[in-house]
């Protein structure tokens, strides 16, 4: 799996190896995947798609559980974190 | 958004071990079977990527169905059942519409998390997680790994990393070493789960297991960095980057809770032939029991095999599914919750990450209904799945019925699905 993609996070482009999921992409560009309601920055938890703190915002649709969704190239990814 | 309808003799919900081999076992009658999986791709989550890989147990199992009438339904999440019979679902693209005379229900386990203080951090997350966030890309080379929680899962996670790279810093297991003892003595009844042991000690040497072990706290700035354990009376801390903490499984019944299927202490009751309370509704795997992949592959064998009317055949695996449930029972009783994990959370402590509620805001309330009336916890859209195990444990309230739609699911999705029936408007 050595050949990579490049998407966007929050407008940075970052470059991932393919296959990789999205939430993996967020983590690369370091950000958080979303704010939670007090306003704490929030990552993957469970990893498969049940607790949603991985939700993201991909190409224009909102909510996607971005570790279960794989990385194409030049997707647009953006989190509200 | 396109709805699509399709028709299955035998419909599998679920593609880890348990579907797989149900599918496998009932495509043999020549009979139109599908499996339906949220995921990308089959194989759950301890087979997740493997089928992929040609020289993998995941891989010879998926072979099995080559040349029958099997569709995979990958990237597919049931939401409901309107009627008996038809199951609803969703995919990124549209919703779909799934018939079926036999159902399989074999939606697997999730782990179970405990609340502590810092568990909210970025990189705290579950032993599952982190190993399934590696086999989705996440390098974990010369990263600095500490697990903690319970169960047989830390132990193959920790594994895992470590061949990945991973500077495995310790495991940190909340049952004693006697009760690891007693399991490690259990094992040897079981051939294949042995040599498994065996290669897993070896494939850990190196790496601390800590037994009578929990986290205290973990500490960081937006992400964690390190974390405090209790172990022996005092507290040590160790530097992370991340920490993987998840205490066992939980069985994921919320389908076969709305199906009306009867549940016997959290897990889906079946008889001999896995068959439910409901008529045509069997249940095969993590959802019966904890009991592992071997013991998965049996149940879902029976399973589809009952499922098409074989039971001579479903009855020749009777003796397997029987050795093998020893060893679930085993795994309840070693890896069983220790009183101290009630203490974990200070009143501030986040429980409901969706809704962000404390645990002294949920202690004010004495009953889960009541507690999501008053503080939206559980309202979230996990519908509960992280902080209902957890709120069981400390508070031992019991969850809800279950309500449709399991997950949360576009508008769209149930509004088309409506219109194909009559011209009602959806409340």
């Amino acid at each position: 799996m050595s050949e990579q993609i490049a998407v966007s996070v929050n407008g940075r482009p970052v470059t991932v190896a393919a296959g990789s999921s999205v939430a993996v992409a967020i983590m690369a560009a370091v950000a958080s995947c979303r704010t939670s309601v007090s306003g704490q920055p929030r990552g993957p938890l469970c990893g498969m798609g049940i607790c949603f703190e991985c939700r993201a915002q991909i190409d224009g649709a909102a909510h996607q559980r971005s570790c279960q969704i794989a990385c194409k190239a030049g997707m647009e990814i953006k989190t509200d974190g | 958004m396109v709805s699509t309808r399709k028709q299955f003799d035998v419909l599998i919900v679920g593609g880890g071990p348990a579907g797989i081999a149900a599918a496998a076992a009932a495509a043999q009658s020549g009979k139109r079977v599908g499996i339906v999986d949220d995921n990308a791709a089959v194989g759950g989550q301890i087979w997740r990527g493997d089928t992929a890989q040609s020289d993998s147990e995941a891989a010879s199992w998926l072979a099995k169905l080559h040349g029958w009438d099997v569709e995979l339904c990958a990237g597919m999440r049931v939401f409901d059942q309107p009627t008996e019979g038809v199951l609803r679902a969703e995919s990124t693209d549209r919703a779909c519409e799934l018939e079926y005379t036999k159902l399989i229900l074999a939606t697997g386990a999730r782990e179970r998390f405990l609340p502590f203080p810092g568990w909210t951090l970025q990189n705290v997350l579950g032993a599952g997680a982190l190993q399934a966030l590696v086999k989705s890309g996440l390098p974990i080379s010369g990263k600095r790994v500490v697990l903690g929680g319970t169960g047989p899962l830390l132990l193959a996670v920790a594994a895992y990393l470590k061949n990945h790279g991973a500077r495995v810093v310790g495991i940190y297991e909340q049952a004693s070493r006697a009760s690891l003892a007693t399991f490690g003595l259990k094992l040897v009844g079981q051939k294949g789960k042995l040599g498994q042991a065996f290669s897993l000690r070896k494939e850990l040497s190196g790496i601390p297991l800590i037994t009578s072990a929990w986290p205290v706290a973990a500490k960081g700035d937006g992400a964690v960095r390190s974390v405090v354990m209790s172990r022996g009376g005092s507290h040590e801390e160790i530097a992370c980057d991340y920490l993987a903490c998840g205490f066992h499984l939980v069985p994921n019944t919320e389908l076969a809770s709305l199906i009306g299927c009867h549940l016997q202490n959290g897990f889906v009751h079946v008889d001999q032939f896995q068959g439910t309370s409901r008529p045509n509704v069997f249940c095969a795997g993590e959802l019966t029991s904890i009991g592992g992949v071997e013991l998965s592959l049996v149940e879902g064998q029976i399973a589809g095999l009952s499922a098409i009317g074989a039971k001579d055949s479903a009855r020749d695996l009777f003796g397997a599914r029987r050795k093998m449930r020893s060893f679930a029972e085993a795994l309840d009783r070693a890896f069983a919750l220790r009183p101290e994990l009630k203490h974990l959370a200070p009143a501030e402590t986040i429980v409901c990450r969706c809704e962000d509620v404390t645990y002294g805001q949920l202690t004010q309330h004495r009953s889960w209904r009541a507690a999501k009336l008053h503080t939206r916890c559980g309202m979230g859209p996990c519908q509960g799945r992280i902080c209902g195990p957890a709120t069981q444990f400390l508070l031992g309230w019991t969850l809800d019925s279950v309500r449709p739609p399991i997950f949360p699911v576009a508008l769209q999705n149930l509004v088309e699905a409506h219109e194909q029936k009559e011209h009602t408007l959806v409340m």
